[in-house]
């Protein structure tokens, strides 16, 4: 793929991405609108800027991993995917219907091109991922594992297994993006279950800890590039999101987490975004 | 009744580590990983020459499920090790999700399984892991009888792309079965035809089947004894076939009734060829500390138990 860098270009790839995700969530009359739009920036970026891949050769061998460890944020997967090529942008409007490839949750059993492992059942991916760089390890390869981790989903214990194992076997290509967006269906995080100090744990674990802004495209590629440079241990970014972003009547508001437009505010969301 | 004879009481988990080092040997892309169980799982030896090929992942089952997955995507062939309770209940959502949904060409090896696991009781002696592996769309679910089967299938797995579950156990059994056979996954394997009645067993329950055939013999009933180590995909031809013959069936296994190889077998009959049958299996309950010999006598999993099963069904037909 074609790298860009312009970072009004990726802004407009974000808006894209947006938009997409809003049509596709109206159409289907359900799904996890709020995280999905929060995460557009950052998967605009890496999609078009950060990843080796070819939507040409989903299964190139040497492309980076992408893994999404939290399959309810789907939409953006799907929109990006699409947008960098890898189906027919059409296909978005069959989210959630009988005989979709674009299931609610990511499953690898329906043959979506690009889709690594099928996610929705919370705190496998970084385990997974652990798998991935000692393969890459072992084999020497340069390519690198990136993975999309939600802030409520490291209320899962199996997380802070593979985090462990990570530093354990000094996995410097995994670069984890957790998006700190507060939010999870049933509340703030920090009244569900506080996750602080957050930067902390992961420093204790052995991790590098980067903080950016994940509605920012500047701080993103940024954060990215300086987790390639850090050696002999893996790296997290700490990326803080506003769920909605980009709507501001829903903008931070965890109601949204798991919620479809209706086509009137669809249509009244698009309007927003292209102002 | 034909005669097995054996040399060698011999565990199957030590099939397993011969049978994974050799299939390393073959292969370079195979890699094990164990959940701080090496000695148990007899992988010693795979872990002793090809250390750069073993990830010991510590106390994290479900981690090492999904580093197993992960593994793949990498192109590796990982064969992952612990007791069969660690190896599924555990981590059946890990299986479920990252291995079974997702494709991934990942061999999960569980020893220890059942109540020959002995002393250590209940909370290590799962019978409910094939039930749980078999409903899993894309799983191939294997329980071998033998070390020579044992190994013969760890070899056979790694040849097979998908998700396999491959259960084995603790104790020493005899050693009955050629050592150079080659393992065919879903193919039943017949050890004695007969005509008054199908014994259909799995794991170390083959062994006890061969020692009730010999006293069925005894009693002038000539019985057909068939070794299903593949639960899933059940060999249906081999179950049918002998079925029709014989009219009346047994199935035995080291396994709750509920979710075993009988109630595959019971399936499959019920649809294509209903035929009364009997199971040699643990009825619900939960087992307990004990030596291996006398558990199979107190839960109903010992030969005289198949020799009264087969009474019972002949009498059906």
């Amino acid at each position: 793929m074609n790298k860009i860098s312009s970072i009004k270009d990726l802004q407009q790839i974000s808006k894209n991405i947006r938009v997409n995700i809003i049509k596709m969530l109206a159409e289907a009359g359900s799904g996890h609108l709020g995280g999905s739009l929060g995460l557009a920036d950052v998967f605009a970026c890496l999609y078009f800027n950060i990843l080796n891949h070819n939507s040409e050769n989903p299964e190139w061998a040497d492309r980076d991993r992408l893994i999404l460890s939290i399959g309810h944020v789907a939409p953006v997967l799907y929109a990006s995917l699409a947008e960098a090529g890898y189906f027919p942008k059409e296909e978005l409007l069959t989210l959630r219907k009988l005989n979709s490839r674009l299931q609610g949750h990511p499953g690898r059993d329906h043959g979506l091109p690009g889709l690594e492992l099928s996610a929705g059942s919370l705190g496998q991916g970084l385990s997974v991922a652990v798998g991935i760089a000692l393969a890459a390890k072992s084999d020497k390869k340069d390519w690198r594992i990136y993975t999309i981790h939600g802030d409520g989903e490291l209320q899962e214990g199996s997380i802070w297994e593979a985090a462990m194992s990570a530093a354990h076997y000094h996995l410097d290509n995994i670069t984890a993006l957790i998006d700190r967006n507060f939010c999870q269906i049933d509340g703030r995080t920090s009244d569900v279950m506080e996750l602080e100090p957050l930067a902390d744990k992961w420093k204790s674990f052995g991790w590098e800890v980067i903080n950016c802004n994940g509605n920012n495209i500047q701080e993103i590629l940024d954060a990215y590039s300086k987790a390639k440079t850090i050696k002999e241990k893996p790296s997290v970014i700490i990326a803080q999101t506003l769920m909605g972003k980009g709507i501001s009547s829903i903008e931070n508001d965890y109601h949204w987490h798991g919620k479809a437009p209706s086509k009137e505010e669809a249509e009244n969301f698009i309007k927003q975004l292209m102002k | 009744m034909k005669t097995y004879t054996y040399t060698d009481l011999k565990d199957t988990r030590s099939g397993f580590g011969e049978g994974l080092l050799e299939a390393g040997r073959k292969n370079p892309n195979i890699v094990a990983l164990c959940a701080d169980l090496i000695g148990s799982m007899k992988m010693d030896a795979f872990v002793a020459e090809f250390p750069e090929r073993f990830i010991q992942v510590g106390i994290a089952e479900a981690n090492m499920i999904g580093i197993a997955a992960g593994l793949t995507i990498g192109g590796k062939i990982p064969f992952t090790g612990t007791f069969a309770n660690f190896s599924t209940g555990r981590v059946y959502d890990q299986i479920r999700q990252s291995v079974a949904y997702s494709q991934k060409n990942v061999k999960i090896c569980a020893s220890h399984a059942g109540l020959t696991l002995g002393e250590d009781g209940a909370t290590h002696q799962i019978l409910e892991d094939i039930g749980l592996m078999k409903m899993l769309p894309n799983m191939v679910v294997i329980n071998t009888c033998d070390f020579s089967q044992t190994k013969a299938a760890t070899i056979a797995i790694a040849d097979y792309n998908g998700p396999v579950y491959l259960r084995f156990g603790r104790p020493k059994v005899p050693d009955f079965t050629p050592k150079d056979q080659i393992f065919e996954i879903g193919k039943a394997i017949m050890l004695n035809e007969g005509k008054d009645v199908s014994i259909f067993a799995t794991g170390h329950l083959v062994w006890t089947a061969i020692e009730a055939g010999a006293i069925l013999a005894e009693k002038g009933i000539d019985a057909e004894i068939i070794n299903i180590h593949t639960i899933k995909p059940l060999d249906r031809e081999a179950v049918l076939k002998s079925a029709a013959k014989t009219r009346c069936v047994v199935t035995a296994e080291e396994h709750q009734m509920n979710g075993g190889l009988g109630d595959s077998i019971a399936q499959l009959l019920s649809r294509e060829m209903p035929t009364p049958l009997e199971m040699v299996a643990v009825d619900d309950k939960f087992g307990e500390s004990g030596i291996p010999e006398d558990l199979m006598v107190k839960y109903g999993l010992s030969t005289p138990d198949i020799v009264n099963a087969v009474m019972r069904a002949i009498v059906r037909k």
